[in-house]
């Protein structure tokens, strides 16, 4: 099997506040194969973002900072390099799109010198570096490339801004593409040009695409693997299709009951009671045990690992571990809806 | 640009005919022309006739509704007269002070912008560590000190100890740099600790922005972050609190050119207002107002010029 391209190891990214340590991210693994898209899906506050952060180091400082574990990216541990180092990996092996393009682009700037900076800071000639902007403002659809070099950002609409975001990030030819809640601020309309735009791309370069976001819709149109995370972990990875025909995880469960469907029509939506936990006091053993329909003793006093692990299915919880302490048998909670 | 820029200029009218309105009434509840008159006359005790004669030589005899009429077109028309105090034509005792007072301000004020704006971008650069520390008790520590105590300070340091000669006065050329290093060089110790606080912190605010880390993900160092994207959206805060000093470069430091005895116009109008020198007075005020209005347009253009997203219509 060939090595993934991006290969996350236990990471764990810690913010210190007045309420004591903030766990943000607790423990998590996953692997990015090239060409392939993994979506990371999950509400706010699970953490989601802050794993996109940490690839490449842009977690907020002072407060925020990785404790431990491993990135691999191709042979190197990027936790390993050093600044100078890892910029040069930033935007030029991994790029990063963002959720707010209304105010990731600079204001004062022009697209133009935006883009080119991109290529300039990676050592990308003047003249070349233009032209290389123009064909990419046009790959990714404004109308008018030269015209649009010499705009401000607020001469644009939302939807153009992440196009030129794309164009940004695309500019250096990435292996990795990060994309954090990429369509969250757009239109639907909107959402959909941008997502066929990426996956477009994608195929176009080969490149792989790290995807962030909390909405079920896009992670089934676009994603071929998928992890989703909870309370600063992750509860539960399968490819996309496995994990819509069988979600696991109670809480997997309960996300999917909350979607509308067709055969459910006429009925309320399902939720999930109660809230998601405090990220400075998360709860002792399993961290959906307070909202989860199935807890037991065990829930509250073993922690659950991902089971089984090393295989392509894992879930974080003891349902699936029949080791575990007072385990009711698997019908009761197995494969059958909620 | 043109239009908002002369619009601007018809707002201005209104300003300088309520300013100098409230000039006028200011004089004539606090003192009276008959004071003036006592007081600028040379003789011990001037007879009624003196000071009748007195007030028609300086148009104070007519009706206060005609007086005021007669300041306004006089000042609009920048015919300022002659002062009530010495008989000199006041435009040219303004034309002799600008010259010294804009040598002085602009050096003064060009130095502690430069000392500030460095020291915040220091200060922005090592944020969070001791060096960052270590400038904020800098800045505070020149802040605390009176003015006062610097000028005492630097005169005997320079004049008694080094010996450096003769540290009051003015000369224009290369020569009268003697007399300006001391004043310029203690008005930017005085004054750079407040522009550095300021300063930082319109650069922190704007380093947590969402285009900065868009710029750390394409591998810009943190330096040219600072410098090329921080700095020019720092530029917009940065223009409101600077413009402004602007007028006070031609008016001058009232308070340096009397330690000093640079014969600017801060000294010209502390001169006047001790002698009782109303024509004086409302001249200078309404001079002020009005390079405070064009010091405001500026502001108005060089936000167009720094920020993209501003236009003047």
């Amino acid at each position: 099997m060939p090595e993934p391209l991006l290969s996350v190891e236990n990471l764990r990214t810690y913010f210190s506040s007045s309420r004591g340590t903030v766990k943000a991210v607790d423990g998590v693994s996953f692997t990015v194969e090239r060409g392939e898209t993994r979506a990371i899906v999950g509400e706010s506050g699970c953490g989601k973002s802050m794993t996109a952060l940490s690839l490449l180091q842009l977690v907020p400082e002072p407060a925020g900072y990785i404790d431990s574990g491993r990135i691999l990216f191709e042979t190197r541990d990027l936790l390993d390099l050093t600044w100078s180092q890892m910029r040069e990996i930033r935007g030029r092996e991994i790029a990063m799109i963002f959720q707010e393009p209304m105010t990731s682009l600079n204001p004062v700037h022009t697209v133009g010198q935006q883009i080119r900076e991109a290529m300039s800071v990676h050592g990308k000639a003047a003249g070349e570096a233009t032209d290389r902007a123009i064909y990419l403002l046009g790959r990714v659809g404004l109308e008018d490339p030269a015209q649009a070099l010499r705009q401000y950002p607020h001469e644009l609409s939302g939807g153009m801004r992440q196009r030129v975001m794309i164009a940004i990030a695309l500019a250096n030819q990435p292996k990795l593409l990060i994309a954090d809640e990429p369509t969250t601020a757009l239109d639907v309309t909107v959402q959909a040009q941008i997502l066929a735009l990426i996956r477009e791309l994608q195929a176009e370069t080969g490149m792989a695409v790290l995807l962030i976001t909390h909405d079920l819709g896009i992670v089934a149109e676009v994603a071929d693997q998928v992890s989703v995370m909870y309370a600063g972990q992750i509860i539960e990875s399968a490819d996309t299709r496995s994990l819509f025909k069988d979600p696991r995880h109670p809480y997997t469960k309960g996300l999917f009951a909350s979607l509308p469907a067709r055969n459910r029509r006429g009925q309320d939506l399902a939720t999930l009671e109660g809230i998601v936990p405090d990220a400075a006091a998360w709860p002792p053993a399993c961290r959906f045990a307070p909202r989860c329909p199935y807890r037991w003793e065990s829930c509250d006093t073993l922690r659950p690992k991902l089971f089984p692990p090393e295989s392509d299915r894992p879930v974080r919880c003891h349902l699936y571990d029949p080791t575990i302490p007072g385990w009711p048998r698997l019908e009761k909670a197995g494969t059958t809806a909620v | 640009m043109l239009s908002y820029v002369l619009r601007r200029v018809l707002y201005a009218v209104p300003i300088l005919v309520g300013v100098s309105l409230l000039t006028f009434a200011l004089f004539y509840l606090t003192t009276s022309p008959e004071n003036l008159a006592r007081r600028n006359i040379s003789a011990k005790n001037p007879s009624p006739a003196q000071i009748q004669q007195w007030l028609k030589d300086h148009h104070y005899d007519k009706s206060r509704s005609e007086q005021f009429k007669d300041h306004m077109t006089s000042l609009a028309t920048f015919r300022f007269g002659t002062s009530d105090a010495t008989g000199q034509p006041i435009a040219e005792t303004i034309r002799r002070g600008a010259g010294p007072s804009f040598v002085i301000g602009s050096l003064v004020f060009v130095t502690t912008l430069y000392l500030s704006l460095t020291l915040a971008i220091i200060a922005a650069y090592f944020r969070g560590t001791y060096v960052d520390l270590l400038t904020t008790i800098v800045t505070v520590l020149v802040m605390s000190i009176a003015y006062i105590v610097y000028v005492n300070v630097g005169q005997y340091l320079l004049g008694k100890v080094l010996k450096w000669g003769p540290l009051t006065g003015f000369e224009f050329g290369l020569g009268g740099l003697r007399f300006a290093a001391l004043p310029v060089l203690i008005g930017a110790i005085a004054g750079f600790g407040g522009g550095a606080r300021l300063y930082r912190t319109f650069l922190l605010d704007e380093i947590n922005q969402d285009y900065v880390r868009t710029a750390r993900a394409k591998g810009v160092s943190e330096r040219a972050i600072l410098l090329r994207h921080v700095l020019k959206n720092a530029l917009i805060p940065l223009i409101t609190s600077t413009v402004a000093a602007i007028p006070s470069l031609i008016l001058g430091g009232v308070v340096t050119e009397n330690f000093f005895n640079i014969p600017g116009l801060g000294s010209a109008l502390v001169d006047a207002i001790n002698g009782q020198d109303f024509a004086m007075v409302r001249a200078m005020v309404f001079l002020g107002t009005l390079l405070y209005i064009v010091g405001l347009i500026l502001t108005d253009i060089a936000y167009a010029l720094a920020d993209p997203r501003v236009r003047l219509e």
